[in-house]
């Protein structure tokens, strides 16, 4: 019925358009939509395919395999002659491992004199034992002469083994783990004695040639040193730079210099500043090598331009009906930036920073040439103790050879990202919340 | 308020430096070698752990020549004290060292590291010989007494024997302290076999021209610098299963149930046959300490020798269990004596 009635309508009265291509540009703009949704859908494929990959190998590094023995503190073992009253470094050099072997061989009901089978017991747990007994016998002497249950690490190939990394249907020759040993884990993981924990020492050891007990304690100190020199130097320069760039030095050839020179820094590979940062600092100054105040120097001149660009464009939002009106009532122009320009381009210049040292946070290049890509097992007391970073830490452990780091590089780098994340969300919240529009 | 925002951050700045001067370092510092760096981690770590009055040594990688510079900048808190190297430092380091004022420099012969060439584990078995590797990897190789542009393009047209592949391969990069020992016990030994530097003499070139012609790898994208690490290597042959990479003997070993190991001139690469010196393809591996820091930099002395104990670099040792081919007992001994002694270079 409708139907006919505009037929009729548009046969009755034939419109005498011009063509005006509307079929072609209409056909165009879908066109160009569908690209545009290509675009996404590619740039999406490929974040998926990281974050995948990475979660898919990384997210087991949050959980370490332990042992939980009944180890007897015993004093033949640990002081053999008596001597922890006047020298208390026997217990710093006691042969821990030899207790926790023992007590592995006790719980397994191997007979210690059992040479071939004792070495086999080889690797079955972490040598990290050491210092993991260690600290508890400096801590509490007491505890010698009884026995205490101890959850001790479980060596990296066992680690692996255990959460199912290592394919055991390749001849026994060929890989890291034993048969003897794959029997020994079924054994004391139907016990219960085996078991995964929250790995928190991925957070709080330091550097280790052993992947279980390594961590990125030292690496979070060393990036958060950083961190805070970046932003202790880079907020107040930058914004007093751009402050005077944008409200007070008059439009010359020699500003337009300056901003050329700015913006060009901004774009200059990260190494250069490193190289820099070596020249000047390390080798002319002579502060320290490896040390995260040099690392923070070096990253505060690479945010530098960052900043002040984000800067100079919040000051430049800000409309300049406010510097009249400023103006207009007395205020002098350095009351006028002060206690109206800067409070409005606040938000801007937060968020410029904040991606400025989220791009700090992730950087690598620089620190290798003043030595921060190193092995750093110690945690730095000061910003002039060596430390490394995070992404510099991803770096070492992908340098590793044993199966054991990857999924903990993995690890390291969610813990990274999530880093990254909350800088970022904490950026996109400061502009919503605070940002203001004309 | 500008002017008192930079003079703070001035102040700031320069009362850091300063600070920074007045810390003596108590701590060593290593730098160098990413082939010694594991073994350096691990004698670091366990020297951390043994003795509780040193801190952890702090150990740098970037590679050996890197290390040798950095270790020759001079004297003083703030230069490293020990640089790991893959190959013996040269006669020009030396001197570049003492025109800095490092003057006594103790060599340390820590044992020996191999190379390998590895395929997909489910690939057949190989045997190669140096003259193989030059024949497939060169840039020019022998024809007729003459040098002509590389023609292989299958390894089986190298060498019979070897499998129907494409000729694929993953060598260190040009800045690996490997390359030296693949070009100089593969390429230049391949080549000397087969005649090519007479034939790079006839052609007109001179000694050093001739040998220089040996080692120049072929750049139509067969054989493949790596410039990073073993990892990067295993994981080229992990999308190109008819690839054959060169790792270090430890990585093989670390990952032998992902690769198969190649023999050359018929040795089955191990920790046995390269101390034995059968295995073609090794090297020895160094650290040279600085004398002038033994002494002042706490520590020092005592982990050059916990690093020459035998509980470390022996047989038995960890390093050993990591990959390290030990020295004969008689040479750790030597090396013993003579960093005691103080014998410098």
């Amino acid at each position: 019925m409708t139907d006919v009635t505009l037929d009729t309508v548009a046969t009755a009265t034939p419109p005498a358009r011009r063509d005006i291509g509307l079929k072609r540009r209409y056909a165009a703009e879908r066109r160009f939509r569908l690209y545009g949704v290509l675009a996404i859908l590619v740039g999406l494929a490929f974040l998926v395919v990281m974050l995948l990959s990475i979660l898919t190998k990384g997210y087991t590094s949050f959980w370490q395999t332990t042992v939980s023995l009944p180890i007897n503190f015993e004093e033949k073992v640990i002081d053999p002659d008596n001597k922890r009253a006047t020298d208390p470094s026997v217990l710093v050099t006691a042969n821990y491992p030899a207790l926790a072997q023992k007590a592995l061989a006790e719980k397994l009901g191997i007979d210690p004199k059992n040479k071939p089978m004792m070495t086999r017991l080889k690797g079955f747990l972490s040598d990290g034992s050491r210092v993991q007994l260690r600290d508890v016998v400096v801590s509490d002497p007491a505890v010698i002469g009884t026995t205490r249950n101890v959850n001790i690490l479980a060596g990296a190939n066992l680690d692996s083994a255990f959460k199912g990394q290592i394919d055991l249907t390749v001849p026994e020759e060929r890989r890291k783990v034993s048969d003897q040993q794959v029997e020994w884990m079924n054994k004391l993981k139907a016990d219960g004695a085996m078991a995964e924990h929250f790995n928190t020492g991925l957070f709080t050891f330091g550097a280790s040639s052993r992947p279980e007990t390594s961590g990125l304690g030292v690496a979070i100190i060393g990036s958060f040193y950083m961190m805070v020199i970046v932003l202790l130097l880079a907020l107040p320069i930058g914004v007093a730079a751009s402050i005077y760039l944008e409200e007070f030095a008059k439009k010359s050839r020699f500003t337009d210099l300056i901003e050329v020179n700015i913006n060009n820094l901004a774009a200059v590979p990260s190494i250069v500043f490193g190289l820099l940062g070596l020249a000047v600092f390390v080798n002319f100054l002579g502060m320290p090598r490896s040390a995260s105040f040099v690392g923070g120097l070096v990253l505060t001149l690479m945010t530098l331009p960052t900043i002040i660009i984000a800067t100079r464009a919040a000051l430049a939002a800000v409309p300049p009906s406010i510097r009249s009106a400023a103006l207009g009532l007395g205020a002098s122009k350095m009351q006028m930036v002060f206690q109206h320009i800067l409070p409005l381009a606040a938000p801007g210049i937060l968020t410029g920073t904040i991606i400025g040292l989220a791009r700090a946070l992730g950087e690598t290049a620089p620190l290798l040439l003043i030595g921060m890509v190193a092995f750093v097992a110690n945690y730095p007391a000061t910003p002039f103790d060596p430390a490394t970073a995070l992404p510099v830490q991803i770096y070492m452990w992908a340098n590793e050879a044993e199966r054991a780091f990857v999924e903990r590089m993995s690890g390291a780098i969610i813990i990274l990202l999530v880093f990254l994340m909350a800088m970022n969300i904490t950026a996109i919240v400061l502009r919503r919340r605070f940002e203001r529009r004309w | 308020m500008k002017k008192a925002l930079l003079t703070a951050s001035a102040a700031a700045f320069a009362l850091a430096a300063s600070a920074g001067y007045a810390a003596a370092r108590d701590q060593i510092q290593v730098a160098g070698s990413s082939t010694v760096l594991p073994y350096a981690k691990i004698v670091a770590e366990q020297f951390g752990e043994t003795f509780s009055n040193f801190k952890t040594p702090v150990v740098e990688s970037g590679g050996s020549g890197a290390g040798i510079k950095e270790f020759c900048k001079g004297v003083g808190e703030n230069t490293i004290d020990i640089a790991n190297s893959s190959r013996p430092i040269k006669k020009d380091e030396v001197k570049s060292c003492q025109d800095a004022g490092v003057k006594d420099i103790q060599e340390v012969k820590i044992g020996y590291d191999g190379i390998v060439f590895a395929t997909d584990i489910k690939g057949p078995d190989w045997a190669l010989a140096p003259e193989d590797v030059y024949k497939a990897l060169a840039a020019k190789i022998v024809v007729d007494g003459k040098l002509v542009d590389n023609p292989n393009t299958k390894w089986n047209q190298v060498n019979p024997k070897l499998p129907d592949w494409d000729i694929a391969a993953y060598i260190p990069g040009e800045k690996h302290g490997t390359r030296e020992v693949f070009e100089e016990k593969l390429l230049i030994a391949g080549c000397k076999k087969l005649g090519g530097v007479e034939a790079g003499k006839a052609g007109g070139l001179d000694d050093k021209a001739a040998e220089a012609a040996c080692k120049a790898v072929r750049k139509d994208g067969k054989a493949v610098d790596i410039d990073g690490d073993y990892t990067e290597t295993l994981a080229r042959i992990d999308s190109n299963k008819t690839g054959v990479g060169v790792f270090g003997l430890a990585f093989y070993e670390n990952n032998a149930d992902k690769l198969k190991v190649a023999t050359v001139s018929g040795i089955t690469p191990s920790t046995e046959t390269i101390a034995k010196g059968e295995y073609p393809v090794s090297r020895p591996l160094f650290f040279y300490v600085k004398k002038a820091h033994l002494g002042v930099v706490p520590g020092l002395k005592e982990y050059v020798d916990f690093f020459l104990d035998d509980q470390m670099v022996g047989p038995e040792g960890p390093l050993a269990e990591y990959g390290l081919v030990a020295a004969p007992e008689g040479e750790r001994k030597a090396q013993r004596e003579a960093f005691d002694a103080g014998k410098s270079l």
